[in-house]
């Protein structure tokens, strides 16, 4: 199976040894996704965690031994709304029912409740507003 | 009773012009009748906001020492035209440079009026008297001597309901089209929008006063493909893309909150374009025409799946509505342009007449009548 998960770790912990550990003991196919590391101040890794269910759940409990915050990722749509012009265009697009414009004010509405991350608001949108948030 | 544009203007000056917008006067319209509105209402703002491709700008660079003849410029990249002079040049909306498709043209003019500097880099075969052969250097809007927007053809009368009947999506200057016709897209403020308010363009000709993205610019002659020959509904609203006006204005007086670069998927760059018109009540004809309602205005609906065929006709109100049945299905309706930014421009030139800030000027050449559109034949 396949896993994204979302690895926050502290200034103090090591991530190299991590992943190695990850890889050697755990038999993981690791891939990093993204990587938002703060010299100094610890940072974030979207990793996407490759084995079977058992390898996987032992590792999750490993990295949250060493000292690291784990959670499976959600992907999260966003968009600039003060940069928007209420054209619609991407209501147009809009599968779920997520983004709407109408009547009375005709500004766009978001839901992200009702978002399914098809992710056709990005393309759809003329000024690019949108984008993809790898949020835990 | 008549009225002049005089008259108006008199008014207007005294700060006494009774001014509403287009919505506004169709809700009256309701309960009163022509005569009454005329009696009641001296100007009426019509305004849209939407993708203008045939748009642009021109500016010129001034010279430097030694001067140079560009023959070939770019802007942030983008080939712009070399064949205006030695330091002119002209922005099309739509310019573009293939490594990166997604900022052109119209994203410059919005840069430039946002204040911020733009790389200009530009050769020249070098002569007698303009020796250089290149220059790289930055430009803005307070560097360069005249930064004029001119766009050929923009506020169209009406326009064509775009959905697709085909089995795969669809990336177009509409916004994308989902197969089997998921989704229709319009592209008009309908009872807002200026040419549908005076269909004959009794008020609208070259010279007439307007807001242009945030400013006051001018119609300065028939916007190109202009059409008189589409056929009228029962209301005598054309129906499909008609009529257009070209406009110009002063970019340094302009604000991208009403001008903005954009980019349609697998389509190209193009410009959002906010232009207000406001149309003097003469007579009652045109006091009729003003108090036009969505559900009396329809427009085609084209298949982009199949050629470009016209398939069929709605109006405004039900777009509006979100949805609306067509060959036994309920098609889910989106805009393109927006309508709330073309509220907010109705209302500021609303704000300029009353304020006295803006007088009304009868055309000075009236537009065209009869004419029609040719096609491009191959050889
Ligand atoms: S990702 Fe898809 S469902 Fe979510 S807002 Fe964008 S278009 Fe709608
Ligand atoms: S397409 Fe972009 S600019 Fe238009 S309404 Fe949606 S987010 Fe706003």
């Amino acid at each position: 199976m396949v896993k994204k998960v979302v690895v926050s770790f502290p200034a103090d912990s090591a991530s190299r040894p991590l992943i190695y550990e990850l890889i050697k003991k755990y038999d993981i196919k690791v891939s990093i996704i993204k990587a938002d590391i703060d010299g100094g101040r610890g940072g974030k890794l979207v990793l996407e965690l490759d084995s079977d269910s058992d390898h996987i759940r032992q590792a999750v409990n490993f990295m949250k031994e060493s000292g690291v915050d784990v959670t499976p990722l959600e992907k999260k749509i966003s968009y600039d709304d003060t940069k928007c012009v209420s054209c619609g265009a991407c209501t147009s697009a809009c599968p779920s029912g997520a983004l709407s414009i109408s009547a009375p004010d005709w500004k766009l509405k978001f839901q992200p409740d009702k978002c399914v991350v098809c992710k056709l608001c990005i393309v759809s949108c003329p000024l690019k507003l949108f984008k993809i948030e790898f949020a835990d | 009773m008549t009225r002049s544009y005089e008259e108006i203007n008199e008014k207007i000056r005294k700060g006494k012009a009774v001014v509403l917008t287009a919505e506004q006067v169709s809700e009256m319209a309701r309960t009163m009748s022509a005569k009454e509105i005329l009696e009641k209402v001296d100007v009426v703002t019509t305004a849209t906001f939407g993708a203008m491709c045939s748009s642009g700008a021109f500016l010129n660079f001034g010279h430097a020492n030694p001067p140079i003849r560009m023959e070939r410029i770019e802007l942030n990249g983008v080939p712009v035209s070399g064949g205006l002079a030695a330091v002119d040049t002209f922005v099309g909306a739509t310019d573009c440079n293939v490594q990166n498709p997604t900022y052109g043209g119209a994203h410059i003019i919005q840069d430039l009026i946002d204040g911020k500097e733009i790389t200009l880099e530009a050769w020249g075969k070098g002569t007698d008297c303009y020796p250089r052969k290149h220059i790289k250097t930055t430009i803005s809007l307070e560097t360069i001597n005249e930064a004029i927007l001119c766009n050929p053809r923009n506020a169209y009368q009406n326009y064509n309901v775009a959905l697709n009947t085909s089995d795969r999506t669809l990336y177009t200057y509409m916004g994308t089209l989902l197969p089997h016709m998921k989704n229709a897209s319009y592209s008009s403020a309908g009872e807002l929008s200026p040419l549908l308010n005076d269909p004959e363009c009794r008020t609208i000709g070259l010279g007439t006063r307007i807001f242009l993205a945030g400013t006051q610019g001018y119609v300065t002659w028939n916007g190109t493909q202009f059409n008189c020959s589409k056929p009228l509904n029962e209301n005598g609203v054309p129906m499909g893309n008609a009529r257009t006006i070209a406009v110009m204005g002063e970019m340094r007086e302009m604000s991208s909150e009403f001008l903005r670069g954009a980019y349609f998927e697998k389509y190209g760059v193009t410009m959002y374009v906010g232009i207000g018109v406001p149309i003097p009540l003469l007579d009652e004809d045109l006091a009729h025409r003003v108090s036009i309602r969505n559900s009396q205005i329809d427009t085609f609906i084209e298949d982009y799946g199949h050629e470009c065929d016209l398939i069929g006709k709605v109006n405004y109100e039900q777009l509006r509505s979100g949805e609306f049945e067509f060959m036994g299905k309920k098609i889910h309706t989106a805009p393109l342009s927006s309508l709330y930014k073309a509220r907010k421009i109705a209302a500021i030139l609303k704000e300029w007449i009353e304020k006295g800030q803006f007088e009304l000027t009868a055309p000075v050449r009236p537009m065209p009548t009869g004419t029609s559109l040719k096609g491009l034949k191959e050889i």
